[in-house]
């Protein structure tokens, strides 16, 4: 019994008879205690998470009295790269930088200023590179057409070649290469 | 022989795009307001904050931008030579003291030496957005019609300084 029923995790320990399958095996009410403990020392963890996690919660909310225009700032800070952290937007980054945009933004939005001159004041500071998304001009013309020229420089070499083999398989033997192949095939058959 | 020359050619244009690549410092991002009219402000100064300076009153010198915050590492770094620099009476240096606090500021030129004709506070950051400052230290050229003409990202180093803004000073003074 003490075997298949490990007291301190509650682990079903693999037991050499009958019953070894059983899901719940029988414990005694010695075992009890300790996974009831661990239940309630779980239970403790998650409520503490739970706390923190409201506590969190609260500190990010500032912003949220209307829910309407922070969905709309978070919009536009999606499409913002944030300079101190490059690889983030402005929507994810923690960087202080990051949060006095978010606030320029939310600002300017109160003010009724569009998506597109908010872009473009940033654009005016920062350049191009805070756009996620590089916008198409002479400059970006290789980044944005790059992929689609090799796509098609793929698929011109890859037409020209099986055009090539097609024409090099239905080209007829020259006389040399039929004596050839005559010669080589009598060989097979004769081998000494 | 021949087989061997197009992959030949692809791999040493690709190897040629990406020492470019690896030799471009992602952290410096060109700055699109060089060459454009310096944004306008009107900042309190740090020794005297009932005192305004403008863009306004500094027009008609060549004037250097130096962003610091007492908070800021690597404006330590720069900081001798600017106080250097200062001593030699070459170009005017003024400060934007980015997102501080006037006490730790005033402590932190007291401690460092104050190279600056003028400190100007921008608690806020707000002038920092609009010179696109997205680290500190940055320092910009402004020459005498207040157009931006060169941005120095990071500390001002001894190179900088002798190869790039004096020389472009004394061109713009000139």
């Amino acid at each position: 019994m003490d075997r298949r029923a490990h007291p301190r995790s509650g682990f079903a320990a693999p037991a050499g008879h009958a019953g070894r399958a059983s899901q719940q095996p029988p414990l005694r009410a010695g075992a009890r205690r300790p996974i009831d403990l661990l239940y309630l020392l779980g239970l403790a963890i998650l409520l503490f998470c739970a706390g923190l996690g409201a506590a969190v919660a609260q500190e990010a909310k500032t912003l949220a009295e209307d829910p309407v225009l922070e969905a709309r700032v978070m919009a536009i800070a999606e499409e913002l790269r944030c300079l101190v952290c490059q690889n983030e937007t402005i929507a994810a980054s923690h960087a202080d930088l990051a949060m006095d945009l978010r606030q320029q933004i939310r600002q300017k939005l109160q003010q009724g200023q569009t998506q597109a001159q908010i872009l473009d004041f940033m654009v005016q500071r920062y350049g191009d590179f805070v756009l996620y998304r590089p916008p198409v001009k002479s400059s970006t013309w290789l980044l944005w057409g790059g992929p689609f020229l090799l796509l098609a420089v793929a698929m011109a070499a890859l037409v020209l070649n099986i055009r090539r083999r097609r024409t090099l398989a239905s080209a007829p033997l020259k006389a040399d290469e039929a004596e050839r192949v005559r010669r080589l095939l009598a060989e097979e058959k004769s081998p000494t | 022989m021949k087989r061997y020359l197009i992959p030949l050619i692809v791999f040493v244009v690709l190897v040629g795009f990406l020492a470019v690549g690896l030799n471009l410092n992602p952290r410096e991002v060109p700055s699109p307001l060089i060459d454009k009219p310096a944004p306008p402000f009107s900042l309190a100064r740090l020794d005297a904050p009932q005192q305004k300076v403008a863009l306004e009153d500094l027009k008609g010198k060549v004037w250097l931008l130096n962003v610091w915050a007492s908070w800021c590492v690597a404006c330590r770094q720069e900081h001798p030579l600017l106080v250097e620099l200062a001593g030699q009476n070459l170009v005017p240096i003024y400060g934007l003291n980015y997102k501080d606090k006037r006490d730790d500021a005033l402590a932190w030129l007291q401690r460092h030496g104050n190279p600056y004709l003028a400190s100007l506070s921008d608690t806020e950051g707000l002038v920092g957005i609009d010179y696109g400052v997205y680290g500190v230290p940055e320092t910009f050229v402004i020459d005498k019609q207040g157009t931006i003409r060169y941005k120095q990202i990071g500390p001002v180093t001894p190179e900088a300084l002798r190869d790039t803004i004096l020389p472009l000073v004394r061109k713009l003074n000139g």
